[in-house]
């Protein structure tokens, strides 16, 4: 049950957020609004990259080798050739294999 | 006379499925880009879900209703916790207040939408925003063509989430390290922002609060500090350059 809450309140709260600009600036738009619009979903993204990196052990460079080569791998691999799908997939299965078969 | 008129009206009636056609089969075309990738982050979901113990229908009901990738992901998390109701509506809040910012962007194009404006609003992900922001509507009807594209990829998106899980049942694997999916999504993105934008000095300083704040405030409470604080950091540095420079 709880987890059915949960969902639920993911979606209403996922909605209300897509809804609200047009509820809110369905007339006029403040200009700093404007500016945040263009610049804070790329910031937003290198926050969420800090938010999937806030488990990793940095005790030891050993212990976080993992995600050190798996996230350079991916940045250049999407340098390189910009397929995102493949930056995914291959960066997803090179850091399981690392974390299953080489750091264990 | 009263033929010329039946037939004017024909005529415009085929005009408008010719348009309706073309726009179909345009969104069609254009969702095919984003097909891939929907169909493999929606795997990678699915058998999240499943390691963590959560059935098909959970991941059906997340796909179809909350439609937001990097949410679904942190969902994940959330549920298998499982977190308080205040926390996953702060985080939720946290990880999807991007839309808001697509929703500007796409305030003049959606507002004079007469048909199914309300589910190409709810619909608007990171890649559908991305494909319809610069997309050329010459020659296509515009309710057609987002409602069409909106819809092809909330398909992909589900068919990913629901096989995801169902995989996840048939195939015994070790699927440790899997939730390293959601950290590359975000890596692919910031690399492409960072190719089409000149100006890196706001998303540099993001990381440098960002890492600050993890480090200060520990791993469950940095968000809602560090989006303040880059919420901030973009004011003054709009204020110090002028509001020309942005």
């Amino acid at each position: 049950m709880h987890s059915y809450i949960l969902i639920a309140i993911m979606a209403l709260t996922t909605i209300a957020i897509r809804f609200l600009p047009f509820i809110l600036f369905s007339k006029k738009t403040p200009s700093f609004i404007l500016y945040l619009g263009k610049v804070l979903p790329y910031c937003t993204m290198a926050m969420l990259v800090v938010f999937c990196f806030r488990d990793t052990d940095t005790s030891s460079l050993y212990n976080c080798m993992p995600e050190i080569l798996a996230g350079i791998y991916a940045v250049l691999l999407q340098k390189w050739r910009h397929d995102s799908t493949l930056t995914i997939v291959s960066a997803t299965v090179l850091y399981m294999l690392l974390v299953q078969r080489v750091y264990r | 006379m009263h033929l010329q008129i039946i037939s004017a009206q024909f005529y415009k009636k085929k005009d408008n499925i010719i348009s309706m056609n073309t726009s179909v089969k345009t969104a069609l075309k254009d969702s095919l880009v984003i097909m891939p990738g929907y169909i493999v982050l929606g795997i990678g979901f699915g058998v999240l879900m499943n390691a963590r113990g959560f059935g098909l229908l959970h991941s059906f009901q997340m796909a179809l209703f909350i439609y937001a990738g990097s949410m679904q992901y942190v969902g994940v998390e959330l549920l298998a916790l499982p977190a308080t109701y205040l926390n996953t509506f702060i985080m939720t809040i946290m990880v999807n207040i991007r839309h808001l910012f697509y929703g500007i962007g796409m305030l003049s194009r959606y507002k004079v939408l007469k048909k199914h404006r309300i589910y190409d609003i709810f619909a608007l992900t990171d890649e559908t925003f991305s494909i319809v922001c610069n997309k050329n509507m010459k020659g296509l009807s515009r309710q057609d063509y987002y409602f069409c594209l909106s819809l092809f990829n909330h398909l992909y998106w589900i068919t990913g989430c629901v096989l995801g899980n169902v995989l996840g049942d048939i195939l015994p694997f070790d699927y440790t390290g899997i939730e390293f999916s959601m950290t590359v999504l975000f890596i692919v993105i910031v690399v492409d922002q960072w190719e089409k934008n000149d100006d890196h000095l706001p998303v540099l300083l993001s990381f440098a609060i960002s890492i600050l704040c993890l480090a200060y405030f520990g791993r469950d409470n940095f968000l809602l500090p560090s989006m303040v604080f880059i919420i901030v950091m973009l004011y003054l540095l709009r204020m110090i350059r002028g509001a020309d420079h942005a």
